[in-house]
């Protein structure tokens, strides 16, 4: 089975990054030109921007109504003066909001990993860009690297909520973004392990109770949360802190959370805040 | 499951939902592959989390959008009911327990323009992706990754020699394979994945094959 240790370990002995040696890697094993790779990537990275103008513009509703013009209430906060965040994480934030109002509201987005955690990657990678004054070119590299990680979490456990619960999709987007973060601010392989596996153990054994079965409500703050707790991640590994358990045992442990956690809890809304009064109402007025 | 670079960053989509979306859009195209034309009549019967929270995801329209052809990046897909009826494709839904299987699985029923049938179930595993686990009531195990020759034909010895070699003859690379059949003698069917499209010639070949009854070639996804 694919551990996140032996290509972290690779990586150092490589002295490259973990996004190169699985850019490799696929290279080999598809017969792609590494261009080819870096481009399609870039598309990636162009939806994605483009997703985040979109939802910053707080013009998306979804077709429930249920969400829509929250990232453009952020930003508002933000211009004025009075966020408590800062503007750096406040933009982070927002971003990860655009890009998940834009989802709801069916509009074009790049799933990472999925399209309910569409906008962790976007929220955070951007805003460190921000921070580090990095070239794009570096950070496309770095979704390589976030992309490894994911590759790692989906043979070892899973990236769908109802195989694993939310931990699986919005738990799983934090740590692919806390490991590509980490990465940017100049961390090295070893510490994009220890990134993604703080992140991770933040979500663990979150369940997926998506009001009215809709990816809205808790959806969209979900990725505004993971979108904080990855560069808080970030931040703690730049610090010198570790994670005391190793990535590949956090990802296993998820695995066998998500077994144990019942269907109710797995994306089905018949658990959680899906059957709170106030979500039963809003089901009832949905389905009319 | 073993995943790809381009699976976890990936794909570009409408959404809301990459396995109730955008895989459901991918199922129904895989579907629409498998049958190998126009679809007048379509029954799909949705199972698990499908059933339970397909209105709220937009499956049933990303469904019907992949049965009529369309990519998980079509910013048609909320009319794709509207556009079926124009196009007089006859769409019933149905849900029910299929069961043991995957919590996201759906299984078609579809009639061609000519006649044509074919039973296919799948399941949306998750980031967009999927899998064909049944064509015609026989258990396959295919992603739409890699072009897939799907081969109805009767069991008898010699026969996955006899294909493998029209196969390799024309330098055509097997990527993975598998045979299953209702019993010795009867019914068989072999889903190969091949690192190479197959050229029309070649499936002409293994069609010509004297136990061969039906020849599929389904081109990847993307």
């Amino acid at each position: 089975m694919r551990s996140a240790y032996e290509l972290i370990e690779k990586a150092g002995k490589m002295n490259c990054t973990v996004g190169e040696i699985i850019l490799l890697e696929e290279s080999e094993m598809t017969g792609t030109p590494r261009e080819q790779l870096i481009e399609r990537m870039n598309q990636n990275y162009i939806v994605m921007k483009e997703s985040v103008e979109q939802g910053m513009t707080g013009k998306w509703k979804s077709l429930s109504g249920l969400v829509g013009g929250d990232a453009a209430r952020m930003e508002a906060l933000r211009a004025s003066g009075k966020s408590l965040l800062g503007d750096r994480m406040n933009q982070a934030a927002a971003r990860a909001i655009a890009v998940a109002e834009v989802n709801a509201g069916m509009g074009r987005i790049v799933a990472a990993p999925t399209a309910g955690s569409c906008g962790v990657l976007p929220g955070v990678l951007l805003t460190v860009r921000d921070v580090t004054g990095t070239s794009d070119e570096k950070v496309i590299m770095s979704l390589f690297t976030a992309a490894g990680l994911g590759m790692v979490i989906a043979e070892r456990a899973s990236v769908s909520g109802a195989e694993g619960g939310c931990q699986a999709e919005i738990g799983s987007a934090a740590g692919m973004a806390a490991a590509a973060a980490v990465e940017l601010a100049g961390g090295s392989p070893e510490d994009t392990g220890h990134a993604a596996a703080i992140a991770l153990k933040s979500f663990l054994g979150l369940v997926c109770d998506p009001v009215a079965g809709l990816v809205e409500v808790p959806c969209v703050k979900r990725n505004a949360m993971a979108a904080v707790i990855a560069v808080t991640a970030a931040e703690m590994v730049l610090a010198g802190i570790k994670s005391a358990i190793p990535v590949d045992e956090v990802i296993d442990a998820m695995a066998a959370i998500g077994r144990q956690m019942p269907c109710s809890l797995k994306e089905t809304a018949h658990g959680g805040l899906a059957v709170t009064p106030t979500g039963e109402k809003i089901r009832n007025t949905y389905h009319q | 499951m073993k995943a790809g670079i381009f699976d976890m960053l990936g794909p570009i989509m409408v959404g809301p939902s990459s396995s109730h979306t955008a895989g459901a859009v991918r199922l129904g195209l895989m579907a629409r592959k498998i049958l190998g034309t126009n679809i007048t009549s379509a029954k799909i019967i949705l199972h698990g989390s499908f059933a339970e929270t397909g209105k709220g995801h937009g499956t049933h329209f990303a469904l019907i959008a992949g049965l009529l052809g369309m990519q998980p990046d079509d910013s048609r897909i909320k009319q794709a009911l509207e556009i079926a009826e124009k196009e007089k494709m006859l769409v019933q839904f149905e849900n029910a327990h299929l069961g043991d299987v995957h919590p996201n699985s759906v299984k078609f029923l579809l009639t061609g323009a000519g006649g044509e049938k074919a039973q296919v179930t799948g399941c949306s595993v998750g980031g967009g992706r999927i899998l064909i686990t049944e064509v015609n009531e026989f258990a396959v195990e295919f992603t739409g990754e890699y072009p897939a020759l799907v081969l109805q034909y009767l069991d008898s010895p010699g026969m996955v020699a006899e294909i493998t070699k029209i196969l390799a003859v024309a330098r055509i690379n097997i990527a993975q394979m598998r045979v299953s059949r209702e019993g010795k003698g009867r019914k068989a069917l072999a889903v190969i994945e091949t690192d190479e499209k197959i050229r029309k010639e070649v499936l002409q070949a293994i069609g010509e094959l004297a136990k061969i009854d039906r020849v599929m070639f389904i081109e990847p996804l993307n």
